[in-house]
């Protein structure tokens, strides 16, 4: 479980995330929507202890993340950010393979090569294994980087707008994995989400941010609704409901 | 596009380069020998342990120090190592005279470069990283390398202030001080030079697999559980070490390291430091070795190495920036 207690966060005087408390239980996909600059990359940031808070706690399964040491936290939170720049020269199996630092430190195992393989198989990679990263597209990069993230295999997978620079087959693709990462393994995924509709249809659990605090949350059926679509992001929405799951439409 | 464009694997690369190097060796203690063996081998040996110990550590401390700042273009003497090293040289001679500071006994003054230019680094990053930095290291890294530019500019300054108002003489004996040159190298400062680098080496060769990762920039390594700002400095404090060694024995070579880094990279093909610094440091000794012997054998003494490999270095500079640009 996550525990998130009090946390801001201030640049120079101007608050990004004010005074949030969140209780996210393990197991399950969970999004955070907002709009931009309503600050859930930050707290995605914070939670993973890629960012120091300006006050308050976070805990992990009962473990402080300012306190613990990293390599335990590695072996049970992963995070992926957005813009993921490498300076080396990785392949994208070499790249896999960083997942299983944290429990190899670097010395391969048979069991770390079965998680490299089946993390590249679980996202259509294994033909491009051998390819440098940077004769990939943007997409497949992307691909490469959640590969790596799933072959940490950690109880909690934090990743800040995973569905970037993908076409609408491996979107689909993306979120359905995800989906059976927490039905078929009990893993908890945390996600920043753009598109609301795929947060809807996906998600047990809705986290919607706005100007830094958390404003609304619940599952789908209680988020995605006008109102709250008004509150969160200022515009007017339809919603329609379709197969049991509900669909925003705010195009017009 | 082929799969894999690793054309030779790293090994052969790696043994390709250590024939060469081993050759250029031999040939630079045999070619041309006229006299007694045992003064020749004695006087050109102390050459080339001069060579192979700078190479390493200009090698690892680039190699090192790009790892840690993820960019290919910034060095060690970009943090304004080289110019620390002139001030220093400088202030020696204007505050004692050239008399004294050639009377002083030369482990007595590497000492003092040493650990004077690992006392300014330290400062400097623990000034950055617990106070200015103020956690976001990601920021203060690149505040770390601007500081570092004004430090080096500020350095020079000073330096050639001291130089104008220093007496003509003196200021011919500071000059002479301030190019490299590997035929004017003391025997003790190198072994006392060899140790230090040798204990460096070790810690670090244990490390290779976190430079790896630290290779992977801040944000991963921290994901991956390597506790990114101690590691930071262990690597800062490393390097520190190595670009002392290096300067205070033959004095700056900018470019030098940025050369041998890239070349690295460039024929290794690989993300792993347990390749790429073995390949720069053979590159480093090669690049050196082999320079020295042309310019001995063919160009006969007649032109500084430092001179060459820094007109190199610098073409390799630019061609980088503008590439790197351009993509």
């Amino acid at each position: 479980m996550i525990d998130v207690k009090n946390i801001t966060k201030r640049y120079n005087g101007t608050v990004v995330v004010d005074g949030v408390s969140l209780s996210l239980p393990a197991g399950g996909v969970i999004s955070l929507i907002g709009a931009n600059g309503a600050g859930k990359s930050t707290l995605l940031s914070i939670i993973s202890r890629l960012l120091p808070m300006s006050s308050g706690t976070v805990e992990i399964d009962g473990l402080d993340v300012t306190t613990t040491p990293g390599e335990v936290l590695a072996r049970r939170l992963s995070i992926l950010r957005q813009d993921n720049q490498i300076m080396s020269r990785l392949t994208v199996e070499d790249l896999v393979a960083f997942g299983r630092y944290p429990h190899s430190k670097g010395r391969l195992t048979e069991d770390d090569r079965g998680h490299i393989r089946n993390a590249l198989r679980y996202l259509d990679l294994e033909p491009l294994a051998g390819r440098f990263l940077d004769e990939l597209s943007g997409g497949q990069r992307q691909r490469a980087f959640i590969a790596m993230v799933l072959c940490q295999d950690t109880e909690y997978i934090l990743l800040d707008e995973p569905l970037n620079n993908l076409d609408v087959k491996h979107a689909v693709a993306m979120m359905k994995l995800f989906r059976r990462t927490a039905d078929a393994f009990g893993k908890t995924v945390v996600l920043v989400l753009h598109d609301i509709n795929f947060a809807s249809c996906y998600s047990d659990r809705i986290v919607a941010m706005r100007d830094g605090r958390v404003v609304h949350q619940g599952p789908p059926e209680v988020i995605i609704t006008p109102e709250v679509i008004r509150d969160v992001y200022g515009v007017e929405a339809q919603v329609m409901e379709n197969a049991g799951q509900r669909i925003a439409l705010y195009y017009q | 596009m082929p799969a894999d464009r690793r054309i030779l694997s790293p090994t052969i690369v790696l043994g390709g380069l250590s024939a060469l190097t081993l050759l250029a060796i031999a040939l630079f203690m045999t070619l041309g020998a006229r006299g007694k063996w045992d003064f020749i081998l004695a006087f050109r040996g102390t050459k080339i342990a001069a060579m192979v110990l700078v190479g390493y550590a200009v090698a690892v401390s680039t190699v090192l120090f790009q790892t840690i700042t993820n960019n290919r273009i910034l060095t060690p003497s970009v943090m304004g190592f080289d110019h620390l090293y002139r001030m220093i040289q400088t202030l020696l001679v204007f505050q004692f005279g050239s008399g004294l500071v050639a009377s002083l006994d030369p482990r007595l003054r590497f000492g003092v470069e040493v650990a004077s230019m690992v006392v300014f680094s330290g400062l400097l990053y623990w000034w950055l990283f617990n106070g200015a930095g103020r956690g976001d290291n990601r920021r203060s890294l690149h505040l770390l390398l601007l500081v570092g530019i004004v430090f080096g500019v500020l350095f020079r300054s000073l330096t050639s202030f001291l130089q104008r108002i220093i007496d003509p003489n003196e200021f011919l004996t500071v000059q002479d001080r301030l190019f490299a040159n590997f035929n004017r190298v003391d025997v003790e400062l190198l072994t006392v030079s060899a140790l230090v680098v040798l204990a460096v080496s070790l810690v670090g060769w244990r490390w290779r697999r976190t430079f790896d990762v630290l290779a992977l920039g801040r944000d991963a390594a921290i994901n991956l559980g390597v506790e990114h700002r101690r590691a930071v400095m262990a690597v800062l404090v490393m390097v520190s070490i190595l670009v002392s060694v290096s300067t205070a024995l033959v004095g700056p070579i900018t470019f030098f390291g940025l050369l041998v880094a890239n070349l690295a990279y460039l024929v290794v093909r690989s993300h792993r430091h347990a390749l790429i610094l073995p390949a720069a440091v053979l590159l480093a000794v090669l690049t050196l070795v082999a320079g020295q012997l042309v310019l001995e054998r063919v160009f006969g003494y007649n032109a500084a190495l430092s001179i060459v490999i820094e007109f190199v270095g610098g073409l390799a500079f630019l061609f980088i920036l503008v590439r790197g640009s351009a993509r």
